[in-house]
């Protein structure tokens, strides 16, 4: 057992729902008491979905409890299966389901000899994974299971792939950090290079299609936590390359721009006899179309050297926020951090070099106490991290989920590709306190009269401030005056003095600033 | 609609597949109520990402609740839940210095049966503050009911009233009151009130209202001069009410039947079946009946009421004969219902999760009789609906206003069904004369809303193949 207040990567179940309410018709009917089936109103409100979200509950109650559930299951998928007919309905397991220990297999079987949709249970562990791994997991076992089903019913898959470029996007899903935006930018990227979207899943995607999921020359996995697990399995099975290099940010961008003319050339040969290259596009772009090398060289970019930044998220997000801000813009990432603790191992190379220190994590409340010992000017984090910046006076941009309904702006607003990059920049530079405002304030004594917020997060106030001391205090700019106050107290402790004066406020100046 | 009258209200049963919230979600309202309490939850990751969602922004302002999260080790048994709650409650003490540690008990409490009621004195003995054990999950109840499963579990708690004790209480009560009155800034400051103050047995009244609310409610009795002796749950854990033989108890929420069968058959108190003070209607009825019960005339009651009325008349312009569905969430429907008819409303269906006749009692019969007085058929009562079979229903019937949860809310707006989300209702005040308005701001809001979207002619926002897919 272990207090918990919150949360950075939800459940398991909720991956399986979102690879299943991403596919079209497919319909998720989940093993779970009442009221676990929020997933509906995260979606339906997050999201603004116009649609009823295709997953309901068998529920479990007191009957179950005592007797199992018997007809209860089987007869749901059925009746489900009469009033939408989904092409597949996916059995899910959740961590009640999970204790009960009740063979979900075997319902899915029973289901199977009356329903014309496919079923299958979601095989996932509600003790062992969460809501990230599951996702990617589901999504390989669904793309799996129609490869292997189409494999079955026609002998062999048909292998030939496509005769000009063409990918398959794989990771987009509801609920997704800015999803929806980044895959409108990656198609136009492909297009761009003149290469065909084979299929996009599991948004939008149709299960009766993923058989043609090997007619693409390679396949495009943007996101690390979701869609790897499938990547990997065509890899190994249909000899299908993938790419896994994010596309944000302008150098990484490029980067992915060539390993995907690397896989290109490797069959233009065969049908059109001359390979690519996309050197030129990537210069034009990143010099014209994108502003964000334009903005790295200009000199409102000037204001951000040295300053310092904290950055935490998921895997894909925290890592390229990570580079683009060290690489990009010259500002000091003091901390890196990600609650994907599954992924240390990749995170850690990625970030290697272009950080002081980094953070693997899914307790906020060690973030917390980073953030507020590092002192950042800026962070670059989840919801959590904004409020923790809220309680710290610190600005926060959101850059990687938990998510929140300001996250799913209407306009557009992609964080991968060349648009993705402008939008970076924007969300970095209106972060940071503006270079002229902040300078003037220094000049000025700052307009901010608020009273002094005790910045640590726990607090502990042992020392006095007498009026002068305070008075003193309240002239400083209010961007630096919990600085101070910090210090100072720092100081005072160190020598042993309680009562704080203006005298102890100079000495302690004198002696830190030394 | 042909408008026929049948005499008696029907009651039907579904499949209870029905979107709901979590009972413990009511920690959320619990936790500002009583102010020196924590909870917290004993449950999974699914319940804390539930807690998360829903309370939205509490869970940044440091709330006093958490999740007491099991891990592998506690469900396979190879931790001893003993000590792991031991240890957990000495890092909430320490922390956080509660007067009353409240466990909520959830789905998985129950299946793997882990004896929280049984630690619960032990852990008391040794860690020397109150520890609560309330198992609002998901298996056995709904939404508010976790509320009635926490207030049930605190009535077991409340001193036995000494009838030695209760006079010198009485009597230090009426002073502080005569001083109240006296003290100069009072504007009521006659004495008349007092001297007609008839002694009336201690009345409590339970169900956790915002003070505001609950010190509206306490006034609107006093004014007919019934003192409120107490109330379950009180502000702070150390000042909850005496109870037992002799004290009479009114609820103010319909939820919150286990509490009264609590209050009846374990603390010997006497229950007033009145309907609920949700609306000037309902909060007449329930002023009348406490008065009824301890025999005393109403003063000015009815007069109250009108004016209430009178002050609404421009909401009441807009909801009347306007058709009202409500899905079934929280328990509050029939109250809810019985007041939107009387504000002029047709109601077709009152989904609700659990209908207790015998606590609703006075509330069903008011329903029955205003549905009567207004000329409206009387409103099919479905519990534990089928959202998806109700949905249907809802295509044939096109009802003005749906009263739903978060998940159906956007769906059925896209779809032409203008909506209002039923957790509004648990959450806003509106209770007693003063909230009436309140109710139907929350009522009208979507439809004063499309009076300035009408004329666009963009109502209905899917596409047509989809407009017949639930």
């Amino acid at each position: 057992m272990k207090l918990a207040y919150w949360m950075y990567a939800g459940p398991a179940h909720i991956g399986t729902l979102r690879v299943a309410s991403s596919f079209e018709n497919v319909h998720a009917i989940m093993h779970a008491p009442l009221g676990d089936d929020y997933f509906n109103v995260m979606r339906s409100m997050l999201e603004r979905e116009r649609d009823f979200t295709p997953v309901t509950a068998s529920i479990v109650d007191r009957h179950v409890l005592t007797r199992g559930s018997q007809e209860k299951v089987v007869d749901n998928i059925i009746q489900k299966e009469k009033e939408e007919r989904p092409d597949l309905i996916i059995l899910t397991p959740t961590c009640t389901s999970s204790i009960l220990q009740e063979d979900l297999q075997n319902f899915v079987d029973r289901a199977s000899i009356t329903s014309d949709s496919d079923v299958i249970p979601a095989d996932v562990n509600h003790y062992r994974v969460n809501e990230l791994q599951a996702a990617d997991r589901t999504l390989e076992q669904v793309v799996r299971y129609y490869l292997s089903k189409a494999a079955r019913r026609q002998g062999t898959l048909d292998r030939s792939i496509t005769d000009i470029p063409s990918a398959n996007i794989i990771g987009i899903s509801t609920l997704g950090f800015h999803n929806q935006h980044d895959c409108r930018e990656l198609k136009r990227l492909l297009q761009d290079l003149g290469i065909e979207i084979n299929q996009v899943i599991p948004e939008g995607g149709f299960v009766e299609d993923l058989q043609n999921l090997p007619k693409a020359w390679f396949n495009f996995v943007p996101y690390r936590e979701i869609g790897l697990m499938t990547a990997i399995y065509l890899e190994k099975e249909f000899g299908m390359p993938y790419i896994s290099t994010t596309p944000m940010g302008v150098i990484d961008t490029a980067e992915c721009i060539r390993q995907i003319q690397g896989h290109v050339n490797k069959w233009t040969p065969v049908f059109s006899n001359k390979k690519v290259d996309y050197e030129h596009y990537i210069d034009q772009q990143t010099r014209f179309v994108s502003q964000a090398a334009w903005f790295s060289r200009s000199i409102d970019c000037q204001n951000f050297v040295g300053k310092k930044a904290v950055v935490f998220g998921d895997a894909t997000h925290a890592a390229s926020m990570t580079k683009i801000l060290a690489r990009e813009m010259g500002i000091r990432v003091c901390c890196t951090g990600t609650y994907c603790k599954h992924d240390a191992e990749w995170f850690n190379e990625q970030v290697r070099g272009l950080c002081d220190e980094v953070l693997i994590t899914d307790d906020h409340i060690e973030v917390g106490d980073m953030i507020a010992r590092v002192e950042p000017s800026a962070i670059f984090g989840t919801q959590m991290e904004r409020h923790i910046g809220k309680r710290l006076d610190i600005p926060c941009g959101v850059i990687s989920p938990p998510v929140h309904i300001q996250n799913f702006p209407l306009g557009y607003r992609p964080f991968l590709g060349y648009e993705g990059t402008n939008q970076i920049a924007d969300l970095v530079y209106n972060s940071y306190t503006l270079g002229m405002e902040d300078h003037l304030l220094d000049i000025f004594g700052g307009h901010d009269t608020k009273e002094v917020i005790t910045k640590s997060l726990s607090t502990e106030t042992d020392l006095i401030w007498n009026s002068e001391s305070q008075m003193e205090l309240s002239k400083i700019p209010g961007f630096v005056r919990g600085k101070i106050k910090r210090k100072t107290e720092k100081f005072a402790r160190q020598n042993g003095i309680t009562n704080i004066t203006v005298e102890v406020m100079y000495a302690a100046k004198e002696a830190l600033s030394a | 609609m042909s408008v026929k009258t049948s005499e008696t209200l029907t009651f039907e049963c579904e499949t209870g597949n029905y979107h709901t919230s979590c009972p413990i979600s009511c920690v959320a309202w619990l936790y500002q109520k009583i102010e020196d309490s924590f909870f917290p939850v004993v449950g999974t990751k699914t319940c804390g990402y539930f807690l998360q969602n829903a309370l939205g922004v509490m869970i940044f302002a440091e709330p006093r609740y958490a999740m007491a999260e099991l891990e592998e080790g506690d469900i396979s048994a190879q931790l001893n839940d003993y000590e792991e709650s031991k240890k957990l409650c000495s890092q909430i003490i320490k922390n956080r210095n509660p007067s009353v540690i409240i466990w909520i008990g959830t789905c998985t409490t129950e299946i793997i049966k882990m004896d929280l009621e049984g630690m619960a004195p032990k852990l008391e003995n040794e860690i020397g503050i109150p520890v609560i054990v309330a198992r609002a999950n998901g298996l056995d109840y709904a939404s508010t009911q976790g509320e009635d499963t926490v207030l049930a579990a605190m009535a077991h708690r409340c001193a036995e009233r000494d009838l030695l004790g209760d006079e010198r209480n009485q009597t230090a009560q009426n002073r502080a009151l005569q001083d109240s009155f006296l003290s100069p800034g009072n504007k009521e400051g006659t004495l008349e009130p007092i001297m007609n103050l008839k002694k009336n047995p201690p009345l409590v009244l339970f169900g956790s209202l915002p003070s505001i609310v609950a010190s509206q409610l306490s006034l609107e009795l006093k004014r007919q001069s019934i003192q409120v002796s107490g109330w379950l749950p009180a502000q702070k854990y150390n000042n909850l009410p005496l109870l037992g033989d002799g004290v009479y108890v009114c609820g103010v929420n319909p939820f919150l039947s286990r509490t009264a069968t609590t209050l009846m058959r374990r603390r010997k108190c006497r229950l007033i079946g009145a309907p609920f003070p949700i609306g000037p209607d309902g909060t007449r009825a329930w002023i009348g009946k406490i008065c009824s019960v301890f025999d005393i005339e109403t003063r000015g009651l009815g007069e109250r009421e009108e004016q209430v009325w009178e002050s609404l008349e421009d909401y009441l312009k807009l909801v009347r004969g306007k058709s009202v569905f409500f899905m079934g969430d929280n328990l509050l429907e029939v109250s809810l219902a019985r007041f939107l008819i009387r504000c002029g409303m047709i109601v077709y269906e009152i989904g609700i999760p659990y209908m207790d006749k015998r606590y609703q009692a006075a509330e069903l019969a008011f329903l029955q009789n205003t549905c009567g007085n207004m000329c409206v058929p009387m409103p099919r009562i479905v519990e534990k609906p089928d959202n998806y079979n109700q949905i249907q229903r809802m295509r044939e019937l096109q009802p003005d206003l749906a009263i739903t949860g978060m998940a159906h809310a956007n769906p059925l707006e896209a779809r032409k069904i203008n909506t209002k989300w039923s957790v509004e209702f648990t959450f806003a005040q509106i209770h007693g004369f003063t909230n009436a308005r309140d109710i139907l701001e929350l009522v009208t809001r979507s439809l004063r809303r499309n009076n300035g979207l009408e004329d666009f002619g963009w109502t209905s926002l899917v596409k047509r193949e989809n407009n017949l897919r639930m």
